[in-house]
């Protein structure tokens, strides 16, 4: 009876767990799928400000100076000793500027993105996200966004004419449409050949951004860290530039932890009630027990093993039922998101709610072991 | 259990006080001198209150007197830790109460191995023909997978001494062990002991409210307000 309680316990617990580890690899998962898991870019330029002589007092009035558009220096050699990373999974030079897309009388606001393809895929595989077309950039050819298109009026094999307005410009023609499924990028972005961007953004043989792949995406902050030190550039990781949506999943962990916390606590007074209640019903027994031989170490651990015995069988019903409940969920839910269940979580659990039990049994157990073997055999 | 002493049991002035150091302290066993040998077979018979239990339980090692030395097989028992009286008390006390006190759960044959399981860990071969020689001997062959509560009150009394003779205890204690049963059952049971006193060699000290069985033991210890009013052989 009293493990069905555990079962209960047991199944929410991993219910949940699972639930919301799924719920977050898929928002993680999906955050990500777009955007590079660290971006190196040019530190800022800053106003050089000479130093004066000993004894001066000096005052300075200072404008921040406008960024302008600019080449990562030595990309090349910085690029290549990065391949080397073992902690990094891909590497990705791109070169990045505004423009407007023309054709005819419609006009749209751009980010021309110049890319080596074969690399990029790597960072976003943007040949899942094709939606029609070709995924081709080189020779004229350009990728577009979905809602870009829409704008434009334009589809696959559609010329169009990019301005960025450095007396550069260039027809080109669409070899494909990709859709990200994220608004703002599927309406801005085009991707072009890194050598056709570089020219028309005014920056030959110069890259704006390396965008970087990391094995761990949560270490992906102390990476950056490394990557910025080692090349002394400017480097965000994906957890700060999304710090809103890291800290809305600490907050809801946290919450699933305190259901979790909560959940155990009344399992094991749960557990602990029954078993204080099955000692006062085995006086007797732990009377005999004690008259035939038993020492208080043999009836303390009797009951603390059947405090084991009863989150063990609990969590091993309840992982069952929460099998269960995710295959239903993963079957017949709403289909937004997979859950996994790990094998890690199920002996996690299972291991938590063993101990439980044996914790809970504790008080009981003691108090048994403490009977007087004269006062429990006369108890009736 | 060496047999170079006849004697199992030797009371030295063995007192016993209740609430000790309270304002309701009482006194129940007011120096209790006796041996019990061997082969003996004793009745200890008296009034309601005297203090049977009371003794039974300290000559068990269940209790500790206040004062006064219980020898037990020539040792002095009253330096003993818990962990000491308890393995004493498993290896050499055999113990029948008033209530089958049998475990639930068990059945007739693991309820009569369960001494040696405490103190042994799983029973081996040997063990197990044990149990059932004395599940035969107390008629119970047949039983041996019951549980107690399809066994009859008899019948658990009959597992219940078989339980207590499984360690070959040198002293069987026994506190009302018939007083549960209809007269028929009765007889059969106390004739049971008797077997297993001239069987086993084993000492049997019973407690009982019935005269005519205490008159059929060789030995009758009569305790009257915590004191020995009389200890005599029968016949
Ligand atoms: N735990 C205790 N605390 C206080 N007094 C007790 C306790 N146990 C027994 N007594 C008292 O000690 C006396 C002897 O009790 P005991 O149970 O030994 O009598 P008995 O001879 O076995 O009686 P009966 O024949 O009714 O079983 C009684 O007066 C009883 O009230
Ligand atoms: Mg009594």
């Amino acid at each position: 009876m009293i493990s069905v309680g555990v079962a209960v316990g047991v199944a929410v617990i991993v219910f949940v767990t699972a639930l919301i580890q799924g719920l977050q690899s898929n928002i993680i998962e999906r955050t990500l799928g777009t955007q590079a898991h660290i971006r190196l870019i040019s530190p800022d330029e800053v106003n050089i400000v000479l130093p004066t002589a000993k004894g001066t007092l000096q005052l300075i009035q200072e404008d921040k100076r406008a960024q302008r558009l600019r080449s990562i220096n030595n990309w090349q050699q910085i690029s290549a000793s990065l391949d080397q990373l073992p902690l990094l999974t891909a590497v990705s030079p791109v070169v990045s500027g505004p423009a407007f897309a023309r054709r005819g009388e419609a006009v749209g606001s751009v980010a021309l993105v110049g890319i080596d393809l074969a690399r990029y895929q790597k960072i976003i595989p943007l040949k899942n996200y094709l939606i029609g077309g070709q995924l081709r950039v080189g020779a004229g050819d350009a990728l577009i966004g979905s809602q870009l298109a829409k704008d434009l009026g334009v589809q696959v094999g559609s010329k169009l004419r990019l301005d960025t307005g450095q007396q550069n410009s260039a027809v080109v023609n669409i070899a494909g449409i990709f859709e990200l499924g994220v608004r703002e990028l599927d309406a801005r972005y085009v991707y072009l050949d890194l050598k056709q961007a570089q020219s028309l953004l005014g920056l030959p043989g110069g890259v704006t951004v390396i965008d970087l792949r990391v094995a761990d995406i949560f270490a992906a902050e102390t990476i950056a860290g490394q990557v910025g030190r080692l090349t002394s550039l400017q480097a965000e990781s994906w957890i700060k530039t999304n710090a809103q949506l890291m800290n809305a999943l600490t907050a809801q962990s946290l919450s699933t932890n305190m259901i979790i916390v909560f959940v155990a606590i009344s399992v094991a007074f749960g557990i602990a009630s029954v078993l204080s209640v099955s000692v006062v019903q085995r006086t007797r027994e732990i009377g005999i027990l004690r008259a035939t031989g038993a020492t208080r170490q043999q009836i303390l651990r009797i009951f603390l093993i059947q405090g084991a015995v009863f989150g063990l069988l609990g969590s091993l019903i309840g992982t069952g039922v929460s099998y269960a409940l995710v295959w239903v969920f993963n079957r017949f839910g709403p289909g937004l998101f997979y859950i996994p269940v790990s094998s890690t979580l199920i002996l996690v659990t299972m291991l938590l709610a063993t101990l439980t039990g044996v914790l809970a049994a504790a008080v009981p157990s003691r108090r048994a072991a403490a009977l007087d073997p004269v006062v429990a055999i006369r108890y009736v | 259990m060496s047999d170079n002493t006849r004697e199992v049991l030797r009371l030295d002035n063995l007192r016993k006080s209740y609430n000790l150091g309270q304002p309701n302290e009482i006194e129940v066993l007011h120096g209790i001198n006796f041996n019990i040998g061997r082969n003996d077979f004793a009745a200890l018979v008296g009034p309601s209150g005297s203090g049977k239990s009371t003794l039974l339980n300290i000559l068990g090692l269940l209790d500790k007197p206040t004062s006064g030395e219980l020898y037990l097989l020539g040792q002095a028992t009253s330096g003993m830790d818990d962990a000491t009286r308890t393995a004493l008390r498993g290896s050499s006390i055999g113990f029948v109460f008033q209530f089958h006190h049998l475990i639930q759960a068990f059945t007739a044959l693991e309820n009569v191995l369960m001494p040696l399981m405490l103190t042994r860990g799983k029973p081996d071969k040997l063990a197990l023909q044990q149990a059932h020689e004395l599940l035969a001997a107390v008629g119970l062959a047949t039983f041996a997978n019951s549980k107690p509560n399809q066994l009859s009150g008899g019948q658990q009394q009959r597992v219940a001494i078989a339980r207590a003779l499984i360690t070959e205890p040198a002293l069987l204690l026994a506190d009302e062990p018939t007083g549960n049963l209809d007269t028929r059952t009765a007889a059969d049971v106390f004739d049971l002991f008797r077997k297993v006193n001239r069987e086993r060699g084993c000492a049997v000290l019973l407690v009982t409210h019935d005269p005519r069985l205490s008159a059929s033991c060789e030995r009758t210890i009569n305790l009257v307000d915590g004191r020995i009013e009389s200890d005599t052989l029968n016949n």
